[in-house]
């Protein structure tokens, strides 16, 4: 699908179509094969909110890997912290990364994401065409980590390096040699902090205690993952679409110019619609039923953020964006005890990403792109763009 | 003009006063303990969980569905749980207060 066909000249290259509706309405669930370990994907937003939040009957800390779908059982042993870790010791770990993760509504983290952000934007309008994944999406990504980990800006060249997937390459959605890249990289990186401490997230980590005891260089470890995992792809994904919508709605953008107060909502419906993280796993504890769906013990379910988020039963034209949608309980970034650690530093950058392009873009053209769909049993799933090339002029 | 106190979790009294808006905004912009309004007052994060003090509840009326259902599930919830997001700052709302749950 390197270039427009017909059929895609009909459906806007920004258009998300949401492939859970049929069976979100009839069944509430979908069965998928995950390596042998299958799943149930919860499809409704009350069915997948109420999950979320039953932490005794669907388990996060269960095998290492095992409630990530695809499954990372295979390539991992290390227990992402506190993603996979229950309460009540889940609030211990959760309580001592919370404040560090909140630090981007700070005025001068925010100053310094602007000149990344606006930096990049420049770059990229004094250039012609330009692949967004790799050359937009990728490297705001890696530079903006720098802020969120507090360590030297050039270190984001070490990352761009790594490609958009920590876990996954071409060839396989999960890379054992590309995981250990990451892997070693940290071991690296949290030795050296140890010897040299200083004021980055790894040295606060190795200094902490978590229920009288000190961190080990594994629990850091696995804090780590958790951070550069979780927010990879996930943000390249929200970046790279945010910007095809706008190329498709230029009235969006001068909207924004004109009314930066809506700013925020608008960042909460485009994550809404675009649901970077398709979904997440859990490990079930005792037979149980959900929508009346028998699910057994030991297996897994999922709650499919992607569906519940164009639930009908609570949104309004789940498949338009309405950029300032007023009520929008969505659940992109997860819901209850696990909700996503680093939504601060996400909807941080989307903002700064949309002030910059309202004041900085003139227009921006999409020339051609190959489409990332994501295969879940009977559902074929838009996530993004495995590249998108675009032409993008100031104003 | 309605004078709004916030009474957070330590016990501290905070009264401020606003004209519009939602009552979220409002507790951010004075930077009340408790109150983080994450996802900046569309009703989707609960960062904004506050009870409303008893024979105070005519002055905020009742909660929506989609509020509802996003309470349900809060363990701190009671009867007089809102989301101040939803609150509208109003004359009617004047002397109003609220208990910060977080």
């Amino acid at each position: 699908m390197e270039h427009q066909t017909e059929t895609q000249k009909k459906v806007k290259t920004s258009e998300f179509p949401d492939p859970f509706e049929q069976a979100r309405i009839e069944r509430g669930y979908g069965d998928i094969d995950d390596q042998n370990d299958p799943v149930t994907m919860l499809l409704r937003l009350k069915d997948v909110r109420k999950t979320a939040h039953n932490w005794k009957t669907f388990i996060s800390g269960a095998t290492p890997g095992r409630i990530v779908v695809p499954s990372e059982v295979a390539i991992r042993d290390i227990r992402q912290i506190p993603f996979e870790v229950d309460p009540p010791e889940h609030k211990d770990y959760r309580n001592l990364v919370e404040p560090w993760f909140k630090r981007p509504l700070e005025e001068e983290y925010t100053a310094k994401m602007t000149k990344i952000i606006e930096e990049l934007v420049d770059e990229v309008i004094a250039k012609d065409d330009i692949e967004v994944v790799s050359d937009f999406s990728l490297k705001l990504q890696s530079r903006c980590l720098t802020l969120l980990l507090n360590i030297p800006y050039e270190e984001a060249e070490t990352w761009i390096g790594w490609g958009v997937h920590v876990f996954r390459s071409e060839e396989s959605s999960t890379d054992a040699d590309k995981a250990n890249i990451l892997f070693d990289y940290l071991d690296e990186q949290i030795d050296r902090a140890a010897e040299n401490p200083s004021d980055d997230l790894y040295s606060l980590l190795l200094s902490s205690e978590v229920n009288g005891k000190k961190m080990t260089k594994e629990e850091v470890k696995g804090v780590m993952i958790l951070t550069f995992a979780g927010g990879r792809d996930t943000v390249i994904n929200a970046v790279t679409n945010s910007l095809a919508y706008f190329a498709e709605h230029p009235k969006s953008l001068e909207r924004l110019r004109q009314e930066p107060e809506i700013v925020g909502k608008a960042v909460e419906e485009l994550v809404r619609y675009f649901s970077p993280l398709t979904h997440m796993g859990r490990v079930v504890t005792e037979d149980t039923k959900v929508c009346e769906h028998a699910i057994k013990n030991d297996s897994r379910v999922s709650m499919c953020w992607a569906s519940a988020n164009r639930d009908s039963a609570a949104f309004e034209n789940p498949n338009e964006v309405v950029l300032d949608r007023k009520i929008n309980p969505h659940v992109a970034f997860g819901f209850s005890h696990h909700n996503c650690l680093g939504a601060t530093h996400a909807r941080q950058i989307l903002k700064v990403l949309i002030n910059t392009l309202a004041n900085k873009v003139g227009s921006i053209e999409i020339k051609n792109y190959k489409e990332n769909i994501e295969e879940w049993g009977e559902f074929n799933r838009k996530v993004g763009f495995d590249n998108i090339t675009m032409n993008i002029k100031g104003k | 003009m309605a004078k709004i106190t916030f009474i957070t979790k330590d016990k501290e009294e905070i009264t401020v006063e606003g004209t519009s808006g939602s009552v979220m905004e409002l507790a951010v912009k004075n930077n009340v303990k408790g109150i983080d309004g994450d996802c900046g007052g569309v009703c989707s994060c609960a960062t904004c969980h506050v009870q409303v003090d008893a024979g105070h509840t005519d002055k905020t009326g009742v909660a929506s569905e989609i509020e509802s259902d996003m309470l349900e599930l809060d363990d701190d919830a009671n009867e007089f749980s809102r989301l101040c997001c939803q609150l509208q700052v109003t004359e009617a709302m004047d002397g109003v207060v609220l208990n910060v749950v977080k």
